[in-house]
């Protein structure tokens, strides 16, 4: 199958393309997403090519537009939803928790909710303290939500076209430095990657790295690194989706190389890594050789000094010392 | 606070309302069935507030006596297309759209044959094949959601309209502001329906509402509004009429104020200490069922024995539904994690985790875990603390006694040591406020 390569907001575009061109019912909400052509650019075009009908800017009312996508949802269209960061998502929050995820289940399966709720984050544009979060972990926490955090342009296409066509409602976190990331995206219109599969970035039987959104990429940076400086062979995995989780994937790693990993942009107190550090040292504890290690952004607000914020947030450094921590005494 | 006078000019019905809407009836045979179905929702929520007490109903209970001619009236005008969405206190909401009474009380009940399977409580019955799309416990939470459904009318081209109705309190609500705006600025096909019952839980609406008229609350905002008599089941039947032909034929949204009163407390939880008696008598003058009965006898439309012969099919119909509601069964334990996602084919993956148990078990494997006799044991030991329904334990010996079988001295009290709740946690204040004597 033929590839072009395309940077990942190219591939976002062209999954909410592909997806309106094939389903009348998909239609796109969110600020600034339709005249300006979207805060990241990821709607650019699809305002001209679909019209107002079904690219529609709304006014800076997150709750209510993710109700309205609730509602539409529920009377059967397939909205999606941008809000223009993590950070604003809070806004909706109850729209989010209370509504869409409760409503299949409080009324029975008699309604379903089919929305995507797209939102960008993460540090490194020293946007400060309220619009550079990792809020993964408290949208995995939420029964009835699906989470999708795709690190690749390849993922983000065919994660994006995968939540549209979900019955359920769709958590879709994007990071925003990787925007400008290029990558090879297969060209067949229904690629479509199932929730819940992890992708194996590398192989390797000496330590198992689990990375999310940029730190998927960080955590191959480092797996490189401890290669060459340490002979240390790294498996390095992204989840891709949180919930659902491949956790038989990242428990077959770590019964062969008895080590793990895990590294996240969010805070660490209740965070991704903190929760697979519990279901792996429950289910595969007997294979454990060291402590789960975690890799988190700094406990604080995102700070907006350049320097302070780079060491808010992790690097291939800190997985490296994680991996050797995990490793060092074991032979 | 306002003074006395300037509080019966926001509250009293003689003071506020102008409207001269209401003065032809309907043809005898739709006369009839309105008032058939405001004697079904008051007898019907006065027989929910017996099964409350008697513990057969949990939660939290919120009645709309009173309020049946705002419901009605609004209803009785509405398509079979036409969406409407509530909040926490539409039981009778539902039944006037057609829902089966039983199946509103088995959901009070708790049980399988529930509008919700036992899911949702009286806070959240729902009937999709109705077109009664929520109840909802967050106050203005629904309003959104209108524009959604509204939206998606107006999206695929059909001239469905949808009629949201809320209470006084959620318009001071982001989401009122966010959805009127929304809603005028896109021309969404709604009617927004404020049942303003002068009570926000339980705070007057001048200690709530820097405009006590709320028809006009949403004018500044591109929504016009006509404040209506929610007493007088004719004038909200005309108004609301009137208001959805708008919706349907020009496609813009407009409000409703009705003008209403409930004459139980906020739930069945509340103590009332916020409103003289001398008011509810006052309302109760003004009862729609009353006033609708006496003016259809009075204008020979129907007879006291035809009356009488309502009341008595309609107390027979909810004896029918407690008894219906009390044989359903509960819910399995197995179906726990039914509906919580649409599981497609042989999908697999951690929808859902249940660490109940020493064997974490996927969500979607609640039935198949069952089957090992340890985690069914396990999931039948949780299930006992609920006794045969959540508020009956304590005598059963089935577990320990919970906040809810608290002793009826501890009902209503605020000082126990415990911080004072949250200002506007309605959730925490009603907790304080559970136990049998709590109850009104």
């Amino acid at each position: 199958m033929s590839a072009t390569t395309m940077r990942m907001r190219e591939a976002l575009n062209e999954a909410l393309r592909e997806e309106m061109e094939r389903d009348e019912s998909v239609f796109l909400m969110g600020e600034d997403i339709g005249v300006f052509e979207g805060a990241f650019k990821v709607t650019q075009g699809l305002m001209k090519r679909f019209g107002e009908r079904r690219v529609r800017d709304t006014p800076i009312s997150e709750n209510t537009i993710v109700g309205a996508g609730v509602g539409a949802a529920m009377a059967g269209l397939r909205p999606v939803v941008e809000l223009m960061t993590v950070n604003f998502s809070l806004l909706a929050f109850d729209q989010i928790i209370n509504h869409a995820a409760a409503i299949p289940y409080m009324f029975n399966g008699q309604v379903r909710v089919p929305m995507v709720i797209r939102m960008p984050g993460g540090g490194g544009h020293q946007l400060g303290p309220t619009h550079s979060h990792s809020f993964e972990a408290m949208y995995l926490q939420i029964p009835g939500m699906l989470v999708a955090c795709p690190s690749t342009a390849a993922d983000g296409k065919g994660l994006l076209k995968a939540a549209i066509r979900d019955d359920n409602p769709v958590i879709f976190v994007e990071h925003e430095t990787l925007y400008g990331m290029r990558g090879e995206v297969p060209d067949d219109p229904d690629h479509v990657l199932d929730f819940g599969r992890c992708a194996v970035r590398r192989e390797g039987d000496d330590v198992t790295i689990v990375g999310i959104l940029k730190m998927a990429h960080e955590a191959e940076r480092a797996a490189e690194a401890l290669a060459e400086e340490h002979g240390i062979e790294a498996e390095v995995i992204d989840p891709r989706t949180l919930r659902p989780l491949d956790l038989d994937t990242i428990l077959e790693s770590v019964r062969k190389t008895n080590r793990a990993v895990i590294v996240e942009e969010g805070w660490p107190h209740g965070g991704v890594g903190a929760n697979l550090a519990a279901l792996i040292q429950e289910q595969a504890f007997d294979h454990l050789d060291a402590p789960v290690q975690r890799v988190t952004g700094a406990d604080v607000p995102m700070p907006y000094s350049k320097r302070l914020e780079q060491s808010a947030i992790p690097h291939p450094e800190h997985v490296v010392s994680a991996a050797l921590n995990a490793t060092v005494g074991a032979s | 606070m306002a003074d006395k006078d300037d509080t019966s000019e926001v509250r009293t019905p003689a003071g506020v309302l102008t409207s001269s809407r209401g003065q032809a009836l309907p043809d005898p045979d739709t006369s009839r069935e309105l008032l058939r179905q405001m004697v079904l929702i008051r007898r019907f929520e006065e027989e929910a507030g017996r099964q409350y007490q008697r513990a057969k109903a949990g939660g939290f209970l919120h009645l709309a006596i009173g309020e049946e001619a705002t419901i009605v009236g609004t209803t009785s005008v509405m398509e079979p297309g036409d969406y409407l969405i509530g909040t926490y206190r539409t039981h009778g909401h539902a039944i006037a759209r057609g829902t089966d009474p039983r199946n509103v009380m088995a959901e009070l009940f708790g049980r399988e044959d529930g509008t919700a399977r036992g899911r949702g409580g009286s806070m959240h019955i729902f009937d999709g094949d109705r077109r009664f799309m929520g109840g909802y416990g967050i106050v203005g939470g629904n309003l959104p959601i209108a524009a959604g459904l509204a939206l998606a009318s107006d999206y695929k081209g059909t001239d469905d309209v949808t009629v949201c109705m809320f209470g006084d309190g959620a318009t001071n609500t982001g989401n009122f502001g966010e959805t009127i705006n929304l809603a005028a600025l896109w021309d969404l096909p709604v009617v927004f329906l404020v049942e303003n019952n002068l009570y926000g839980m339980g705070t007057a609406i001048e200690r709530h509402s820097a405009v006590t008229d709320l028809s006009h609350k949403a004018e500044g905002l591109g929504v016009p509004g006509e404040r209506v008599d929610g007493q007088d089941v004719v004038a909200m039947r005309e108004c609301v009429a009137d208001h959805l032909e708008i919706a349907r034929r020009e496609r813009r949204p407009t409000l409703v104020e009705a003008f209403t009163y409930r004459y139980r407390g906020h739930s069945a939880a509340d103590p009332e200490v916020y409103r003289d008696k001398q008011e509810v008598e006052e309302w109760q003058r003004r009862d729609p069922i009353e006033i609708f009965s006496r003016r259809l006898i009075d204008a020979g439309a129907i007879s006291e024995d035809e009356l009488a012969g309502i009341r008595e099919g309609i107390d027979a119909q909810v004896v029918a539904a407690v008894e219906f509601a009390d044989a359903s069964p509960e819910p399995p334990l197995d179906s726990l994690y039914d509906n919580l996602y649409v599981m497609p084919g042989e999908q697999e993956g951690w929808y859902a985790v249940d660490e109940r148990t020493p064997d974490p078990f996927r969500g979607e494997r609640e039935r198949e875990a069952a089957a090992d006799s340890r985690v069914r044991e396990l999931h039948e030991a949780g299930a006992s603390y609920g006794g045969q329904s959540p508020r009956s334990g304590g005598g059963s010996g089935e577990g320990p006694a919970t906040e809810r079988d608290a002793p009826a001295d501890r009902a209503g009290a605020r000082d126990e040591g415990e911080p004072d709740p949250p200002a506007g946690d309605e959730q925490v204040e009603e907790s304080r406020q559970q136990g049998p004597g709590g109850i009104e």
